[in-house]
């Protein structure tokens, strides 16, 4: 066996492990953590395909700041997930069964898996051979998926609009910073200078 | 080269940065006041952008590699779309100021969305595909939780977007699956790689899951779950909104994939689509009797009439792709006309949406109430109107690709679902005294809409207003 495909079952197996124990473990702080796990080793799959530049962004995209931010949220909301298990364990037979049927009729698609005779001509984003990887992304966003580039843009327009519908909000009975209330607040108006003699007091 | 690009997507071009520009006036002058002329402008522009597309004609053509499709169909589901949401919009103009609903975010997250319409029907590779679903869902999304303090509504939003997140994650699913065959994601790529006719295990795979998660998106038995208490839950003008430009873009992203990528293996989807379709028919027709609020008898009358509409993209031809163009547009505009009743239904200055407050409105409304009578005749699908012509022409489609079953089990469901809408018939005529009818409301425009398809329900059948011309050259340009 050679170090890359020791490599690879080691990566796929420790994402797959990863990705379980997401859902089953009992503390949610957990969970993120097996996430992280299996967001790693897929970076680390990534690696094995070529695509180092892609690794990177997985691990400080994901692991860096999506994850944090899970486990942030996962800390601040209370939220009872005994209970929520309780509801899942209900339902668990069912889904058992399905996943099976699924995984069994999954096993024949892809275990018969032809590839079409002119798919490997017909890939569109082939890398050139003598560009670095993160080059050839950027040759191939920047010019053949320009228009899918632009829409990911929009979409994240819409997004960040739609955070701040759903959340800011003006209400009248809450205290708000005024700067500007603040910055020109006269020392001379707001303040008086009292001479306190030592031992009398005001 | 990216010049001629770039000319091929001028109208998506223009509607968003006139977003963007108005995102930036209105967020420095700092006023939700603008929101109303915001409403104007921007349905002003999509009727603008739709004369525009709907004369600007001539060949097909494609641009960014074959990412995005200009040809016939794709201008004759814009101009569809472009213009129910103008409608939409001057529509609900007025419930949303009233509501304290009417921010100047509103105008710009409906643009967007249909600028993700647009993309929709005119896409040409699945990343495409997927990013003009997302970008019309995200803003989707939003607006059905736009009414923060209600439950209802919160709920509407959240179910709307769990449930679009999951059936995002299906349709990748079947993209990659269909991408692990073909080795492409152009839709000419996969069309060429099904040349011998003979679709492999994992394509087939990939097609089903690509299926599955357009059904979400048109909301088809068995993945109608949602539309009940999103339509339920969102506040009216934006139900109406669900209910028109999204099907008609959902429905023509349906047809898009099915022939341009999957026309080679058309006998496959085509079992699939008919089951879906007599599953919806069944559904909406049935679960539609027990509702007493009339969105939630819309958003089973939505499914249902999916349902039809499934049965042209099922027969696989060109005339069924016709037939369905010419479907929806006429469920547009009956939509459209219906909402506006719905809309200007109030009772005390507050509006409504109880069945049963409809009782004996004939006699407050005469005028109104006959035309919600002929929508509503036209909705089951009764014969003299418009709404019939639509079902018979996906009928014929279907008898003609020799699929009678589904023609007889379609009229079985529509003899069911006649039932409730002639119901809200007997109500407004027949009804009894209560003391929760309606009373007043409605603005001179939702009149105007309500009295122009009523009026186009009864002209419409002397020669559908010419859109079946259109339609047939749109599907013509679809399926070769």
């Amino acid at each position: 066996m050679s170090v890359t495909v020791f490599a690879f079952y080691l990566f796929a197996v420790s994402a797959l492990a990863g990705g379980l124990f997401t859902v089953i473990s009992r503390n949610p702080v957990h969970s993120v953590l097996w996430l992280i796990l299996s967001f790693l080793s897929s970076a680390g799959l990534f690696v094995l395909l070529g695509a180092e530049f892609v690794a990177m962004l997985l691990i400080i995209v994901y692991v860096g700041a999506v994850a944090v931010l899970f486990l942030f949220v996962v800390m601040m909301l209370d939220v009872d997930f005994s209970e929520l298990r309780a509801e899942m364990a209900k339902y668990l037979p069912l889904a058992l069964l399905i996943g099976v049927v699924l995984l069994m009729q999954f096993s024949v698609a892809i275990g018969v898996w032809v590839f079409s005779d002119q798919a490997l001509s017909a890939r569109a984003a082939v890398p050139p051979a003598a560009t670095h990887n993160t080059a050839a992304l950027g040759l191939l966003i920047y010019d053949q998926y320009f228009l899918l580039f632009q829409l990911a843009g929009l979409i994240l327009l819409v997004a960040m609009i739609g955070a701040i519908v759903l959340t800011l909000r003006h209400r009248v009975d809450v205290k708000r910073q005024d700067v500007h209330a603040q910055m020109w607040r006269d020392p001379a108006v707001a303040m008086e200078l009292k001479d306190v003699k030592p031992g009398e007091g005001l | 080269m990216i010049q001629t690009d770039l000319i091929i997507i001028l109208p998506e071009i223009i509607i968003s940065v006139c977003a963007m520009l108005a995102l930036v006036v209105s967020v420095y002058s700092g006023k939700d006041a603008l929101a109303s002329r915001l409403v104007l402008l921007t349905s002003a522009l999509f009727v603008v952008m739709a004369l525009w597309i709907g004369n600007s004609g001539g060949e097909s053509q494609s641009a960014f590699g074959g990412m995005f499709q200009d040809d016939a169909y794709a201008r004759f589901c814009k101009v569809v779309i472009l213009l129910s949401a103008a409608a939409v919009l001057v529509m609900g103009r007025d419930y949303m100021l009233r509501t304290g609903l009417l921010r100047f975010e509103y105008p710009l997250l409906i643009a967007f969305s249909v600028v993700g319409m647009m993309v929709m029907v005119s896409a040409g590779d699945l990343m495409a595909l997927y990013m003009g679903l997302e970008l019309q869902s995200l803003a989707l999304y939003v607006v059905a939780a736009l009414r923060r303090d209600s439950v209802k509504s919160t709920e509407a939003g959240l179910k709307y977007f769990v449930l679009g997140a999951l059936s995002s994650g299906l349709l990748l699913y079947g993209a990659s699956l269909t991408y692990g065959y073909a080795g492409t994601t152009g839709f000419n790529g996969i069309i060429e790689s099904t040349s011998g006719g003979q679709a492999s295990m994992g394509l087939l795979f990939g097609l089903v899951f690509v299926i599955a998660g357009l059904a979400f998106k048109v909301s088809v038995v068995p993945f109608h779950m949602w539309t009940p208490d999103v339509y339920e839950g969102a506040p009216t003008p934006i139900t109406a909104f669900f209910a028109t430009a999204p099907k008609m873009a959902a429905m023509g992203l349906f047809a898009r994939v099915l022939y341009d990528a999957f026309g080679g293996v058309i006998g496959d989807w085509q079992q699939i689509l008919a089951l879906l379709s007599v599953l919806s028919m069944f559904l909406g027709a049935v679960a539609a009797i027990g509702q007493s609020d009339i969105k939630r008898l819309m958003a089973y009358s939505s499914i249902a009439h999916m349902g039809y509409a499934l049965i042209g993209l099922a027969a696989g031809t060109a005339q069924g792709v016709q037939a369905m163009l010419v479907y929806m547009a006429v469920y547009v505009t009956m939509n459209l006309g219906t909402f506006a009743f719905i809309l200007s239904m109030e009772k005390d200055g507050r509006p409504v949406t109880k069945i049963a407050s409809l009782n004996l409105y004939a006699n407050r409304a005469p005028t109104k109430a006959i035309a919600m009578l002929v929508l509503l005749f036209s909705l089951a699908g009764v014969p003299p109107f418009l709404g019939f012509f639509a079902k018979f022409g996906v009928w014929s489609a279907a008898i003609d690709a020799g699929m009678i079953w589904l023609v007889f089990a379609s009229a079985i469901a529509s003899a069911i679902g006649a039932y409730y809408y002639l119901r809200i018939v007997y109500l407004m005529y027949f009804g009894e005294e209560v003391d929760e009818a309606l009373n007043g409301g409605g603005s001179p425009v939702l009149w105007g809409v309500l009295m122009a398809a009523a009026a186009i329900m009864v002209f419409g059948i002397v020669n559908l207003f010419g859109i079946n011309g259109s339609a047939a050259s749109a599907a013509a340009a679809l399926v070769n």
